[in-house]
């Protein structure tokens, strides 16, 4: 079953290329958009966030962390295939996805940047550097290991996203064509070929089940392998 | 216009590096400092002592505007460097801690950086070492702080690995690779062992001679064996200053005779 073709044609010649192509273009796409903004969130709430703006950014940042999938996608289908552009588009999918991502992101990144310490900080502040240049220099790197592995995990979660993506990239049986047009996406695949009344459909959902998983085990491993060489040095 | 000191009025002495003229701190509504006066002379090392909480911390914090970066802390009255206000609304808080280095109670190395990043921090970071020779400047600020020849073959492992003591001769390498004109140190021996103390101790009378010390300390004995001055504080008040040798032979005030002969404290 898990042929090479399986792994690179596109569903007419009975493999999921479509959609392992449209997973990796939506985790990247994802990443660009939602990783800046949600580090940047982060480290605005832990070093500069003793007011009340950052006392209610915090809390809708907790309710978005714990947001319902499905009213991400409806409120994406909404805004942005309705309103913005008038049909199913691959962005539109990405735009959803950051929404679950940014929470997560800049929830990990403030729980990293507290765990340095604060003599760390008033080290660098002493010397007579910068609060932005002790952040960027000092602080963040210090924190390295956890925000990549709040990071990677935020990337794995949003890679097996399904109900967002069913109202926004809606599914393609073709390989990439153009970030405004609908995509392929392997949660997709599994929903739709797992309903198939063919037995041959059912066996190729089960298949982009076991590639979803791979690679949502293979960021796992990454994350393990990442955050040990840090600990070891 | 007589007793207040205003911006006009320059200061005659010049071996005075720092003054604090009517200083008063709080955090939130408790009031840690309560109208502090101290001459700190150049070149010499000026101690603090007095009891936990007695406001010594909190005095030399104010002397480089680090006090003023903890939540809900104020302060009033003036800090002069060379004559002038830090406070002064055009004075940069950041370039008066380039003038004004500090060394922490407990070693505090980046623990991201190596012996040689860490004292390089102070240029990198403060954007000033173009034009210098880091290299140079590396092996100048380990040697002023005595430890260059311990750690001259492995510049490059980090900071975090040597031992409590030799991290904190490092954090003062760190401090004088600005070159800063007055070193402020903040108990700076009570996280280490005696042998490691000794040297720190040997140390700081070194340093007086390019530069202007204020060191915060429990140890009584510490005081008396470094400094020139000691000031003592209490309650957040200065009970006494003065040449060392007076404070501890012959204290004018029964407070100060109290706490140096260990009756309290």
């Amino acid at each position: 079953m898990l042929s090479l073709g399986f792994l690179l044609n596109n569903n007419s010649a009975g493999g999921i290329g479509p959609a392992i192509q449209g997973t990796l273009i939506l985790i990247g796409l994802t990443s660009v958009i939602g990783i800046p903004v949600g580090i940047l969130s982060g480290v605005y709430l832990a070093e500069f966030g003793n007011n009340k703006y950052a006392t209610a950014m915090r809390s809708i940042n907790d309710v978005l962390t714990e947001f319902p999938s499905i009213v991400v996608g409806i409120t994406a289908y909404g805004v942005i295939v309705i309103g913005l552009i008038g049909h199913y588009s691959a962005i539109a999918g990405a735009i959803a996805l950051s929404f679950i991502l940014i929470p997560i992101v800049a929830r990990t990144t403030e729980e990293s940047l507290k765990l340095v310490p604060n003599s760390v900080r008033e080290a660098s502040l002493a010397l007579g550097a910068h609060k932005w240049r002790t952040t960027l220099s000092v602080v963040l790197p210090t924190a390295k290991a956890g925000l990549l592995t709040g990071t990677l995990l935020a990337v794995a979660r949003i890679a097996g996203e399904t109900a967002p993506l069913i109202m926004t990239i809606l599914g393609n049986r073709y390989f990439f064509q153009g970030l405004n047009q609908p995509m392929a996406a392997l949660p997709l695949e599994i929903w739709r070929d797992s309903l198939q009344p063919q037995a041959s459909l059912q066996a190729q959902g089960w298949g982009a089940a076991l590639i979803l998983i791979l690679m949502v085990l293979s960021l796992n491993i990454i994350v393990r392998l990442a955050t040990r060489g840090r600990n070891k040095r | 216009m007589t007793s207040t000191i205003n911006s006009q009025e320059k200061v005659v002495d010049t071996n005075l590096k720092m003054q604090s003229i009517d200083l008063n701190a709080w955090f939130g509504p408790k009031q840690a400092l309560k109208d502090v006066n101290i001459n700190i002379k150049a070149n010499s090392v000026t101690a603090i002592i007095g009891p936990s909480g007695c406001g010594k911390s909190t005095f030399i914090r104010c002397l480089n505007r680090m006090h003023e970066l903890t939540p809900n802390a104020k302060m009033t009255g003036q800090i002069l460097l060379d004559g002038q206000n830090i406070y002064d609304k055009q004075v940069d808080s950041v370039q008066v801690r380039r003038r004004v280095g500090m060394v922490f109670q407990k070693p505090n190395p980046f623990p991201t950086m190596s012996i040689y990043d860490n004292v390089a921090a102070g240029l990198k970071l403060t954007g000033t070492k173009k034009g210098k020779n880091l290299d140079e400047v590396v092996k100048r600020s380990l040697e002023q702080a005595t430890l260059w020849d311990e750690v001259k073959d492995e510049l490059k492992k980090p900071g975090t690995s040597i031992s409590g003591g030799q991290q904190q001769r490092l954090c003062i390498a760190r401090a004088i690779a600005l070159q800063p004109e007055v070193i402020l140190m903040d108990e700076p021996c009570s996280a280490l062992d005696p042998i490691a103390t000794a040297k720190i101790e040997r140390l700081v009378v070194e340093l007086k001679r390019n530069y202007t010390v204020v060191i915060v300390t429990h140890n009584m004995q510490q005081a008396s064996r470094v400094s020139d001055f000691t000031a003592f504080m209490y309650l957040g008040s200065l009970i006494e200053f003065g040449p060392t040798r007076d404070i501890f032979e012959s204290p004018k005030n029964p407070l100060t005779e109290k706490y140096i002969t260990g009756e309290f404290g």
